[in-house]
């Protein structure tokens, strides 16, 4: 096994104090400027957890095996947590008297903010995961530094999310490689899941103006501060599982901008049709 | 039809402190994996803070037709419990 | 009810000494475990029941499966993944209860795919709209419990276990049912009208799963004998009936029988049997979604197949590995 994240993971608000000198400060009492970027940066987190969790839970009832049934129902309930959360900070950070179902049911595609890996239709059980580990391992790395952000509210969502995404990783890392390296059909169709998924990991740690601005501010790391650990990461994942590590990934960006694949439309349409039809329904 | 995964019994510990307890059982293909699904599986309402995992093949139970031979003789020694013992309420701390 | 018309395996001929040890043990009140003796019908009625518990539980998931990715906010979303979530967790009990009897887990899903087994009839009924969503946590859930409270006490001992822990979990799911009907029923017009539709489409399939009357049955009277069977499905439907029409009522809904009545009499409701016939072309296969329910299990057991075997490949030969090393070390 290699080098994983240890899954009890010590307490991490502690953690955040400790790196933090005093603690975090009030960054956004001190810079309300600041809001219209980090209102995106939420809204980037939270689709992603939103899109992928949704994703994930087209399985159930559908998976290999009753257990991993289960757990993969387990993930989705995770990540919809967090979207409740990171929504949830982004209505309030936004003013604009939205709530956290208004940003996830009544915007369109070109509003969404989430990474096109996350959008990616399931496909088999095994590009599910690939697609899962790809992202749990910037997840994690991502969490790990945001326990320490400026921002209160960022802080305690990271560290709340943190224990779960320490999970998350642990668990698809150790499936991508007993899968890797089972038999010739599962190798195949890892490799094959990988090659597919791998061109759209570049966008992940490609930054731009708001990802500069709420990094300045102490918000969130740089996305290209976390490529050389997650790399590492990644790399040693796929060498136990006996896969190789395609080319380039610096492909297909542009989710966090609002240009989505085909997919992500569909995806939409069906999660939001029933507040789309019933306008002004409570359900 | 392929090779099943093995059954394993499953044994978590509620809170700091209690013996584990068997909860039930699942299949997985090693060992590892069984307490990853157990985990899943057991503990989706914050069941437990510790996981054993036994292959059920594993188990030596005790014969059920021993039942009599091994459990009754401790049926009549009731001087083992407590209420054997006549105490007047008086006494305190007891 | 999740399991019904169970054949029972009584024994033919006269009552052996086993046997009448059996039901005298069965008769205190005493649970019967895994390895103990058990009469050969007694094991084979067990596995039925069980098993075609357990399958309702994995095709349940499907009706309510279909709603998911529509649920209509965050929090139904997690409520109605969570819920179904369970459904497989309580299969997975059950099925475990079931192999205690000597038959694997792979053995029961080749009966569920190549249609030997049954589960219970309501599944193949489809979930149309969000409203469903209500009626099938209100009434089938209701339903299923109804049946599966008294079934804790059952007699053998790992269908108990499972049942208490299933129930234990389930307290939920009645209730997030209602409250999506109680939301639909005083919510818009084009609510209340999916929630008066999907009580008019559930009612009579709700009523069908406690199964035909069984007064008569002598399958029912030995599973009753052997308390793998604690009511009969009349009195378990009446129950229910009694207790779901002061709940309609509660929503502003109609039950959909004109001849519903309560009957001071008897101390419970007159109502309207359902369409028996639809009742066995149902388990016939001829269903609305038969094909289709049991199409995606399929689809999901081959779809799974390298999945399964890819991961027992690794533990093998993670298995060598280590014996390998432990050698090297020696």
């Amino acid at each position: 096994m290699p080098s994983l994240p240890d899954m009890t993971t010590p307490n991490v608000a502690e953690l955040a104090r400790d790196q933090g000198g005093q603690g975090p400060r009030d960054v956004l009492a001190e810079t309300p400027e600041l809001k219209p970027a980090l209102f995106e940066w939420l809204c980037r987190m939270g689709d992603s957890t939103l899109v992928l969790g949704h994703r994930l839970s087209e399985w159930c009832g559908r998976g290999p095996a009753l257990e991993e049934d289960i757990a993969v129902a387990n993930v989705a309930l995770d990540l919809i947590g967090h979207t409740q959360m990171w929504l949830g900070l982004a209505a309030e950070v936004e003013e604009g008297g939205r709530s956290v179902d208004d940003l996830a049911y009544l915007r369109d595609v070109m509003r969404f903010r989430n990474i096109k890996l996350a959008e990616l239709p399931n496909g088999d059980i095994g590009r599910t995961l690939m697609r899962q580990f790809l992202f749990d391992a910037w997840h994690h790395l991502m969490l790990e530094r945001l326990v320490q952000s400026s921002v209160t509210e960022v802080a305690e969502i990271a560290a709340k999310a943190l224990k779960e995404v320490t999970y998350h990783l642990g668990r698809s890392s150790d499936l991508v490689i007993r899968l890797g390296d089972g038999t010739a059909e599962s190798h195949a169709r890892m490799q094959e899941a990988l090659d597919l998924l791998w061109p759209y990991t570049g966008e992940m740690f490609t930054g731009d103006a708001v990802d500069e601005t709420v990094a300045e501010a102490g918000v969130a790391p740089r996305p290209e501060d976390l490529r050389a650990a997650w790399t590492a990461l990644v790399t040693e994942v796929l060498f136990e599982a006996t896969l190789s590590v395609p080319e380039n990934g610096d492909v297909h960006r542009g989710g966090k901008q609002g240009r989505h694949t085909e997919h992500l439309g569909y995806l939409l349409a069906e999660m939001q049709f029933l507040q789309r039809a019933y306008p002004g329904a409570e359900w | 039809m392929s090779k099943e995964w093995p059954l394993w019994e499953i044994f978590i510990r509620s809170q700091n402190g209690l013996n584990h307890r068997h909860v039930g059982s699942l299949h997985a293909p090693d060992a590892e994996t069984a307490i990853l699904n157990a985990r899943d599986v057991y503990t989706r309402r914050k069941e437990g803070v510790s996981i054993w995992v036994v292959k059920a093949v594993d188990i030596t139970a005790s014969q059920p037709s021993l039942k009599g031979p091994i459990f009754d003789p401790a049926e009549d020694k009731v001087y083992r419990h407590p209420t054997f013992y006549d105490i007047p309420d008086d006494v305190e701390h007891m | 009810m999740y399991a019904q018309m169970v054949k029972s395996e009584g024994s033919s001929g006269e009552e052996t000494p086993e046997e009448r040890e059996f039901q005298d043990r069965i008769d205190r009140g005493e649970k019967i475990e895994p390895k103990e003796w058990m009469p050969a019908g007694y094991r084979k009625t067990l596995i039925r029941q069980i098993s075609q518990h357990a399958h309702s539980e994995i095709v349940g998931q499907l009706p309510e499966g279909n709603w998911i990715t529509r649920a209509p906010t965050l929090e139904r979303k997690q409520i109605l993944l969570a819920k179904v979530q369970d459904e497989a967790g309580h299969g997975l009990y059950l099925y475990s209860a079931a192999e205690t009897l000597g038959i694997s887990r792979d053995e029961m899903y080749e009966q569920l795919h190549s249609g030997k087994a049954k589960y219970s009839s309501i599944f193949n009924y489809p979930t149309l709209t969000w409203a469903d969503m209500g009626a099938v946590g209100w009434l089938v859930d209701g339903a299923a419990i109804m049946n599966q409270v008294p079934l804790q006490r059952t007699s053998y001992g790992p269908y108990s276990r499972a049942m208490i822990r299933i129930c234990k979990e389930e307290s939920f799911h009645q209730r997030q049912g209602y409250h999506i009907m109680m939301k639909m029923a005083r919510g818009t017009e084009a609510q209340r009208e999916m929630a008066q539709d999907a009580l008019n489409r559930f009612w009579y399939p709700a009523l069908m799963m406690f199964g035909p009357s069984d007064a008569n049955s002598v399958h029912s009277e030995q599973s009753m004998a052997w308390k793998i069977k604690i009511n009969t499905n009349d009195e378990l439907r009446q129950r229910f009936v009694n207790e779901t029409v002061p709940q309609a009522e509660f929503l502003g809904l109609e039950v959909p029988d004109p001849d519903l009545a309560w009957n001071e009499e008897k101390g419970g409701y007159d109502f309207s049997q359902p369409d028996w016939d639809e009742f066995f072309e149902v388990l016939k296969g001829n269903g609305p979604c038969n094909k289709e329910r049991l199409g995606a299990r399929v689809k999901a057991w081959e779809d799974g197949a390298w999945f399964r075997d890819g991961l027992t490949a690794y533990a093998e030969k993670a298995s060598a590995r280590r014996a390998a090393s432990a050698t090297a070390a020696e």
